[in-house]
C-alpha cells in the first residue's frame, strides 16, 4: 500500500520545513529506519526518515524547496502499483502549529532583532475541527486517547508525527508535542516518567523532549495565584523582575590562568566557570531551579543548564545536562561541542530542551551589563557582562580590580526579591571563591 | 497467617461449611472412600458420615440431576465433578434444570447448588481431558462462575458460594491443588463478583484468571526488570463480572492484555474487551490484546502442548505491543 | 350387567365423597383440556400445548393416593398433574395464557407450571431430564429421614434415555423413598414403543435395578390409586422406590401441531380406545354402585364447566406481566 511521505514536525517549533538534499533518488528501494531526505527545520538540519519498507515511487518536493509542516514532499509505495490517487492530491496546506508554544531562545536584548515567536504561555487557542483532516490530506491514524489528549490541549492531530504502527498517533507522540507547549501541559496519564521510559531507540526524528527525571509538583497557593495574576497583568505573561550585583574574579582569572598552564587538556573558558558556580547556587537554592507551569510551580530534583550560543541569524541555548555533577573539564568539553553543532545547526532538541535555568553570556561583545528574557517555563536566567579591569573601593581606597556585572531575571511568580538574591549572592561567592565550588 | 495448599484451603471451606449448616453436603464420584479424586475431601466421610459425603456411580449427568433435586427440596448439595471435561455429561441439568428452575417458576424454587470441579489442562492429558469452558457457564443467565487463583481465594470464594442462594459452577485446576499461599485465619469468605488486584502498576493492565494469574504475575516481573509496570487485575468470579474494576485499571494504564487459557474464539476475554473499548474508549493508547490457548484439541505431545498453552513470554510480547515497543 | 359388574367388589359407601372428588377431578381435567384446545386454536395460547385428555385417570388416581407434603414432578404434559394435585384452574390457564396470574407469573408457560404450596415442582421439557431431579428429591427426604414420596411422572420414551437409567439406579443402590411413574400411551410423539425400544414393558426394565415394579391399567382410575398407594408404602415404609408402567392412551395428538391420527396411528385405533375412556368408565361404575345418580353428574358438569369458563374469563382479564419481570428471578438474592 503506498503511503504518502509529509513534511514532518521535526521540531516543536517547526512550521515549515526546506529540503535540503535528497538522500535517496527516485525508484530507488528504501527500508523502514533509512534517512530519505536532509530537512532545514527552524532550529537544526534534522533527517527525514522511512517509516516502512518499499520503494520511492515519486518524489514531490525538489531540493530547495520549502514546504509547510503536513505538506507532500514524497510518494513511497511496492514496485509497480498504481499511485495516481495519491499524486492527484495538491499538497496539503496544513494550518501552522497555533497550539504548539514553542521555546524561546534567550533574547540577546529586549530589542532583539529576529524575534522568534514568543512562547505563549497562556492556555492556546485551540483548533477549530480539530479532528477532522485538513482537506486533501489522508485520515489521521491516532489512538481514542491521544485523539482525547490532543484535544484537551490544543494540538492538531494532522500535525503530529506518529510512531504507532502504520503512522498512529499514539499518547507518546502528543505528549512529545504537548510537553514544549508551556503552559498547556495538562496532566498525561502515567506521566513524563512513563513517556520518557516507552520511547524505543528505534523511533526515528520524533522530537522528544529530555525531561528532567525527578521533579515534584507544588500547587499555587491562593496568595501566590494573586500575586501571580496581578504581577501578569501589570508586567505581561512572564513578570520580570531583575537583580544586578558585580562579581570579583581576580582569584577566578588567576584559577583559569593555573589550570591553562597545566596543559591544553584543562584549558577552561570562564563561561565554564559561570556554568558550573550557577549550577551549584541551583542545587543549593531549589527554589529557583524550577518551572512555573500555569496552575502549578515544578521544582525540579536534576540541574540543567542552558547556555545561550549565538549562531548566524539567531540564538539558541543547548542544555548542559546535570552540570552541577559535571567537573569543568566535562562542562568545558560539552560547551565546546554543542556550541559548535549549534553553529553548524545539527542540533537535535534533545540537545536543547530540558533546561532548568539559563546563562545569557554576553561578555566577548564588550557588553557591560544587560538583561536578559526568561526562556519560560524557567524562573529565572542569568545575563553575563565582560570582564574588565576596574575602580573599585577596597578597605577605604581606590584599586583596580577584575570585576564582572551580571544581572539576574527573576520570574515573579516563582522567584521572590529575596530569594533571587540569595542565589546571586552563592553564585558571588562562588567566582570569587572557586575552591568554594569544590565543597 | 498460616500457609496452605489450594486444595487444603478447599478442604477447609467445606469442612466449616458442613459444620456450619447441616442442609450442605458433598456428592461426586470417589470423594467419600477414596478421600476424594484429587483428596480436596480428604476425612470428610470420617467427620461428617456416608449420608453427608456420598459416592456415586459414574453418572455426572445423573447425579448433577439428584443435586438439583435436592436442592430443590431445600438442601445445599456441594456436587463434584472430577473434573469439568465430564461435566459436559450432565450440562443438561446445569443449564436446563439448575440455572432456569427460578426463572421458570416465577421466582418459586430456588437452587442454593455448587458444582465444583477442576477445568483446564494439566499436564500431557490430551485433549478430552484439558478442556476450559467456563465460556460456556459464563453464558448463561442464572448461573454464577467462579475460578479462584490462591489458595485465599479457593477458601474465601467457596464459602461464599456454599451460601450463595444460586447455582455457582466453582472451577478449580489440577495444577493449582499444591500450589501453597497465606489463607487467614478466621471466618474468610470472598464475596462473589468482586476483582482482586493482584500487583499494582501503572503501565499496562494484564487481566487473567485462574491459572494464568501466576503466569501474568511472572509476565509482570519480567516486565518489571526493564521499568515497566503491569497491573495484573484478576477478575475472581466471571459471572458476574466486575467490569468497573478491570476499567479503572485500564483507565490508568491506557492499554491491556487479557491472558486465558481457553480457546480464543468467543472466550472470556472477549467479552472483557467489549467492557474495555465500550467503557474506556476514549482512555485507550492501543488496541486490547488477547493470549489465548491456541485454537486446537489440545495435543498429547509435551512439546506441541507447551506450544498451545500461555505463558509468560507471550504475555510479555503482546504487552510491549500494546506500548509500542515491539 | 357384564361379568366384570357381578365380579368385582363394591365400592364403599363410605368412600363416596373421595370417590365423587375423583371423578370430578377427572372431568376437570377433560373440560380444561378441551378449552385450552379451543383457546389455543384461538391464538390464546401459544408455542407448544400438550393435551392429557385420555389419560386423566392416571394423574387423579395418583394424587389421590399421596399426601400434601409428597413431591410431584412431571414432563410438560402437566396440566393433568397440576389440576389433580390441586393447583388451581384459574392459576393453570392463566399461566397457559402467559399472563402475570399464571402459575409462574406467566414466565413458565404450559410446560413449566410450578406451585410451591402443593409441592408440584414442575413441569420440565428435556425428555427424561426431570428424572434424576426426582430421585434428588427423594434423597433430600431420607437425608432428612422423612416419610415422604417424590414421585415422578414421564412417559414411555423417556425410558430410553441415559437420566432414567442413571437415576433409577441411583434411587435403588441407595434406596430412595421415590415413585417412578411411566405414563405408557405408546407413542412417544410419532414413534411407537415398538419401534423405539428392544424391551417393549418398561415396567421389565425395573429387573436392572433390582426395583419393584408393576404394569397398572391406566385407564382405571382405582387401579391406578391402588398402584400408587403400594408404591408409596413402600417408600415411607422401607426407602424402597418402585417403577410403575401405568398403560394408558392419548386420545389427541402429541400435542396440537400433531394431528389426532393419519401419520402413525389409524383412526380406528383411536375409535377403539375411546371406548374405554377412563371418566366413562368410572362414572359408570359409580352409578352401579348407587354413588352416582343422573342429578349429580348434572350438577357435577354444570359445576366444572362453570369453573373452566371461570379459569378462562380469569385469564382473559388478567394483565401481561410488566416489563421488568423480564429481569426478576434469574438470581436469588442473599445467602445462607
Amino acid at each position: 500500500m503506498a503511503t504518502k511521505i509529509v513534511m514532518e514536525a521535526l521540531s516543536p517549533t517547526m512550521e515549515e520545513g526546506r529540503l535540503v538534499a535528497w538522500k535517496k533518488r527516485g525508484g530507488e528501494a528504501v527500508k523502514n529506519g533509512e534517512t530519505l531526505a536532509e530537512v532545514e527545520t527552524d532550529k537544526a538540519v534534522m533527517e527525514l526518515v522511512a517509516r516502512e519498507d518499499g520503494v520511492l515511487r515519486k518524489v514531490v518536493l525538489p531540493e530547495g524547496s520549502t514546504v509547510p509542516v503536513g505538506g507532500l514532499v514524497a510518494i513511497v509505495g511496492s514496485k509497480d502499483e498504481d499511485i495516481s490517487r495519491l499524486v492527484g492530491v495538491p499538497a496539503s496546506a496544513a494550518p501552522p502549529p497555533q497550539g504548539v508554544g514553542g521555546r524561546v531562545s534567550g533574547v540577546a536584548t529586549p530589542a532583539a532583532t529576529a524575534t522568534p515567536k514568543v512562547a505563549a504561555t497562556a492556555v492556546p487557542a485551540p483548533q477549530a475541527a480539530l479532528l477532522h483532516a485538513t482537506p486533501g490530506s489522508s485520515r489521521v491514524r491516532s489512538s481514542p486517547l491521544a485523539r482525547r489528549l490532543a484535544a484537551e490541549r490544543g494540538l492538531d492531530l494532522a500535525l503530529l508525527t506518529g510512531t504507532g504502527p502504520a503512522g498512529r498517533v499514539v499518547r507518546r507522540d502528543v505528549e512529545a508535542a504537548g510537553a514544549m507547549a508551556a503552559g498547556t501541559a495538562a496532566q498525561g496519564h502515567g506521566g513524563a516518567g512513563l513517556a520518557a521510559a516507552a520511547l524505543p531507540a528505534r523511533a526515528p526524528a520524533a522530537p522528544v523532549p529530555q525531561l528532567p527525571a525527578g521533579f515534584q509538583d507544588v500547587p499555587l497557593s491562593t496568595m501566590r495565584k494573586t500575586i501571580a495574576r496581578r504581577l501578569s497583568e501589570s508586567l505581561g505573561p512572564v513578570p520580570h523582575f531583575f537583580l544586578t550585583t558585580e562579581i570579583e574574579m581576580e582569584r577566578a582569572w588567576e584559577a583559569r590562568q593555573h589550570l591553562a598552564g597545566l596543559g591544553d587538556a584543562t584549558k577552561v573558558s570562564f563561561n565554564d566557570l559561570i556554568v558550573k558556580a550557577v549550577a551549584l547556587a541551583l542545587r543549593q537554592h531549589p527554589a529557583v531551579n524550577a518551572w512555573f507551569l500555569d496552575d502549578r510551580i515544578r521544582y525540579h530534583g536534576d540541574v540543567h543548564v542552558g547556555m545561550a550560543v549565538a549562531v548566524e541569524d539567531g540564538l539558541i541555548t543547548p542544555v548542559i545536562r546535570h552540570a552541577d555533577r559535571k567537573g569543568l573539564r566535562e562542562i568545558a568539553a560539552e560547551t565546546k561541542a554543542l556550541a559548535e553543532r549549534a553553529r553548524a545547526r545539527r542540533l537535535t532538541p534533545e540537545d536543547y530542551t530540558g533546561a532548568t535555568f539559563s546563562v545569557s553570556n554576553l561578555g566577548m561583545l564588550d557588553i557591560d551589563e544587560f538583561t536578559a528574557v526568561i526562556n519560560p517555563p524557567e524562573a529565572g536566567i542569568l545575563a553575563v557582562g565582560r570582564i574588565a579591569q576596574r575602580a573599585v573601593v577596597a578597605d577605604g581606597a581606590v584599586v583596580v580590580r577584575r570585576t564582572m556585572r551580571v544581572t539576574m531575571s527573576c520570574d515573579h511568580r516563582v522567584v521572590d526579591g529575596a530569594t533571587g538574591a540569595k542565589f546571586l549572592q552563592t553564585v558571588k561567592l562562588m567566582l570569587e571563591n572557586p575552591l568554594a565550588m569544590l565543597l | 497467617m498460616p500457609v496452605l495448599t489450594y486444595r487444603d484451603a478447599l478442604n477447609q471451606a467445606l469442612r466449616e461449611e458442613m459444620a456450619r449448616d447441616p442442609s450442605v453436603f458433598l456428592m461426586g464420584e470417589e470423594v467419600g472412600v477414596y478421600q476424594g479424586a484429587y483428596k480436596v475431601s480428604r476425612g470428610l466421610l470420617e467427620e461428617f458420615g456416608p449420608m453427608r459425603v456420598v459416592d456415586t456411580p459414574i453418572t455426572e449427568l445423573g447425579f448433577a440431576g439428584v443435586g438439583v433435586g435436592a436442592a430443590m427440596a431445600g438442601l445445599r448439595p456441594v456436587i463434584e465433578f472430577m473434573t469439568w471435561n465430564f461435566a459436559l455429561l450432565a450440562i443438561d441439568q446445569i443449564v436446563n434444570s439448575a440455572a432456569k428452575m427460578l426463572y421458570m417458576s416465577g421466582g418459586q424454587v430456588p437452587i442454593p447448588i455448587v458444582f465444583r470441579g477442576p477445568g483446564g489442562a494439566a499436564l500431557m492429558l490430551a485433549a478430552q481431558h484439558s478442556q476450559s469452558f467456563e465460556a460456556w457457564y459464563a453464558h448463561v443467565p442464572g448461573l454464577k462462575v467462579v475460578t479462584p487463583a490462591t489458595p485465599a481465594d479457593a477458601k474465601g470464594l467457596l464459602k461464599s458460594a456454599i451460601r450463595d442462594n444460586n447455582p455457582v459452577v466453582f472451577i478449580e485446576g489440577e495444577m493449582m491443588y499444591n500450589q501453597k499461599g497465606e489463607v487467614p485465619e478466621g471466618e474468610h469468605v470472598v464475596p462473589l463478583g468482586v476483582a482482586e488486584v493482584k500487583r499494582e502498576g501503572k503501565d499496562v493492565t494484564i487481566v487473567a484468571h485462574a491459572k494464568m494469574v501466576a503466569v501474568a504475575l511472572k509476565a509482570a516481573e519480567e516486565l518489571a526488570k526493564d521499568g515497566i509496570g503491569a497491573e495484573v487485575v484478576d477478575p475472581r468470579t466471571l459471572r458476574p463480572l466486575d467490569l468497573p474494576t478491570i476499567v479503572a485499571s485500564v483507565r490508568k494504564t491506557n492499554r491491556c492484555v487479557i491472558v486465558e487459557e481457553g480457546w480464543p474464539f468467543a472466550g472470556i476475554g472477549a467479552e472483557v474487551v467489549d467492557g474495555i473499548q465500550r467503557e474506556a474508549f476514549d482512555d485507550l493508547d492501543a488496541p486490547v490484546l488477547r493470549v489465548t490457548g491456541a485454537d486446537v484439541p489440545m495435543p498429547y505431545n509435551r512439546q506441541l502442548e507447551k506450544l498451545a498453552k500461555p505463558d509468560a513470554a507471550k504475555v510479555v510480547a503482546a504487552a510491549r505491543k500494546v506500548l509500542y515497543q515491539g | 350387567m357384564t361379568d366384570t359388574a357381578t365380579t368385582r367388589e363394591k365400592l364403599p359407601a363410605a368412600e363416596a365423597d373421595a370417590l365423587r372428588k375423583m371423578l370430578r377431578d377427572m372431568v376437570l381435567i377433560r373440560r380444561f383440556e378441551e378449552k385450552a384446545a379451543e383457546a389455543y386454536a384461538h391464538g390464546k395460547i401459544g408455542g407448544f400445548c400438550h393435551l392429557y385428555i385420555g389419560q386423566e385417570a392416571v394423574a387423579v388416581g395418583t394424587m389421590a393416593a399421596l399426601r400434601p407434603d409428597d413431591t410431584i414432578m412431571t414432563s410438560y404434559r402437566e396440566h393433568g398433574q397440576a389440576l389433580a394435585r390441586g393447583v388451581s384452574a384459574r392459576a393453570v390457564m392463566a399461566e397457559l395464557f402467559g399472563k402475570a396470574t399464571g402459575s409462574s407469573g406467566g414466565k413458565g408457560g404450559s410446560m413449566h407450571i410450578f406451585d410451591a404450596a402443593t409441592n408440584f415442582l414442575g413441569g420440565h421439557a428435556i425428555v427424561g431430564g426431570h428424572i434424576p431431579l426426582v430421585t434428588g428429591v427423594a434423597f433430600a427426604i431420607k437425608y432428612r429421614e422423612g416419610d415422604q414420596v417424590s414421585v415422578g411422572f414421564f412417559g414411555e420414551a423417556a425410558v430410553n434415555n441415559g437420566a432414567f437409567h442413571e437415576a433409577l439406579n441411583m434411587a435403588a443402590v441407595w434406596r430412595l423413598p421415590a415413585i417412578y411413574i411411566c405414563e405408557n400411551n405408546r407413542y412417544g410423539m410419532g414413534t411407537a414403543l415398538e419401534r423405539a425400544s428392544a424391551i417393549y414393558d418398561v415396567a421389565q426394565r425395573a429387573c436392572s435395578y433390582d426395583m419393584p415394579a408393576e404394569v397398572v391399567d391406566g385407564m382405571d382410575v382405582l387401579k391406578v390409586r391402588d398402584a400408587v398407594a403400594r408404591a408409596a408404602q413402600r417408600a415411607r415404609d422401607r426407602y424402597m422406590p418402585t417403577l410403575l408402567e401405568i398403560r394408558t392412551y392419548r386420545f389427541m395428538g402429541h400435542s396440537m401441531s400433531d394431528p389426532i391420527h393419519g401419520h402413525y396411528r389409524t383412526k380406528d385405533e383411536v375409535e377403539e380406545a375411546k371406548a374405554k375412556d377412563p371418566i366413562h368408565t368410572f362414572a359408570e361404575r359409580l352409578r352401579a354402585d348407587g354413588l352416582l345418580d343422573d342429578e349429580r353428574w348434572q350438577t357435577m358438569e354444570a359445576e366444572v364447566a362453570d369453573e373452566v369458563e371461570d379459569a378462562i374469563r380469569f385469564a382473559d382479564e388478567s394483565p401481561d406481566p410488566a416489563p421488568e419481570a423480564l429481569y426478576a428471578d434469574v438470581y436469588r438474592e442473599g445467602s445462607s
